[in-house]
């Protein structure tokens, strides 16, 4: 199997041996790791909720995503590099761990959503921008919404599943 | 004093639940993270329009009142699941010198967020007529919210 021979070779990499046996360097990047988390996760809320007419009821789609799309991608942008750090320290044992695996899906699945109505629904933006979303729009902040519900939690299972923290 | 209080905590019928059914913990950490992505992005978002940074588009008072009731409700959330999460497992939390420095900071942040939204409600323009003061508030509060974040996780490893 190619993957679990990727894993090993990453995790014997200088970088992930260092973030291995330090003791302070997992836990720092870790934090890092949360803080980025916690800001595409709840940026990304402010936009769903307004596709769903549950806030920011009276501006228009198009002000809260230009608003708070920049920072949900550059936090993203943290959030994935600081995972890939502390996925590479253990490689193998994060493949093989099923909250790993379930939060992986859950954003495979994140990223369809949002090419969905980037491509279909948010082209016909004009029409609704300042009034209540279309069914198709509503689907895509609610599924979104609770796919980034499910990667917090699937993000802690991983943490008392491999190292008890 | 404070081995006593976490020895009776660890011994009432709540604790031993929570300590017991070994997907509390995660679930409520769970629920407590994704109140600090509310609280944490509504005060970013404030924050960096007091120091204009963002969001120049809309006036501070419209941003505070539609995102300090979230910002509130969530840190209401916060301290439940704290709560529980402190009950379940006293000893690591009460004694632990980051979690102590992560609620002074709390408190701090908390009447800090307080005095803001309290000038904003007595005069709409407050902070956008005294711009020194808007930056040197927003600064702290940012500053105070990022490592109140970073003090929780280190707890974990202290």
């Amino acid at each position: 199997m190619l993957i679990p021979q990727i894993c090993r070779w990453l995790q014997a990499t200088s970088v992930a041996t260092a973030i291995r046996e330090s003791r302070w360097l997992f836990p720092a990047i870790e934090t890092l790791h949360v803080l980025a988390t916690v800001m595409v996760v709840g940026t990304i809320a402010m936009l769903d909720l307004r596709l769903l007419n549950l806030a920011s009821r009276d501006r228009a789609v198009r002000e809260v995503s230009a608003d708070v799309l920049p920072w949900t991608w550059t936090c993203f942008l943290c959030a994935a590099m600081t995972g890939a750090l502390l996925f590479s320290s253990d490689a193998v044992k994060y493949y093989g761990n099923l909250p790993f695996r379930i939060k992986m899906l859950l954003l495979f699945l994140i990223g369809v959503n949002t090419a969905l109505f980037e491509l279909w629904s948010f082209r016909g933006v004009a029409a609704w921008d300042r009034g209540r979303t279309p069914v198709a729009a509503k689907f895509a902040g609610g599924l979104s919404l609770i796919f980034w519900i499910g990667v917090v939690f699937c993000g802690r299972w991983i943490g008392f599943t491999t190292t008890l923290r | 004093m404070l081995e006593e209080l976490c020895d009776w905590i660890s011994g009432t019928r709540l604790s031993l639940i929570i300590q017991n059914v070994s997907w509390i913990i995660p679930a409520v950490q769970s629920l407590h993270i994704l109140s600090v992505a509310v609280v944490m992005s509504s005060m970013a978002m404030l924050d960096l329009r007091l120091m204009n940074l963002a969001g120049r588009r809309q006036p501070v008072s419209i941003m505070a009142g539609r995102l300090l009731p979230w910002m509130w409700s969530a840190l209401g959330v916060l301290t439940v699941t704290g709560a529980v999460l402190i009950i379940g497992e006293p000893s690591r939390d009460l004694p632990n010198p980051v979690f102590q420095a992560k609620m002074a900071m709390l408190g701090v942040v908390v009447a800090l967020t307080f005095v803001v939204q309290r000038q904003i409600r007595k005069e709409e323009t407050f902070w956008e007529t005294r711009r020194i003061a808007a930056r040197v508030a927003a600064g702290a509060s940012l500053l105070l919210w990022v490592a109140i974040v970073t003090a929780g996780r280190w707890s974990a490893y202290v």
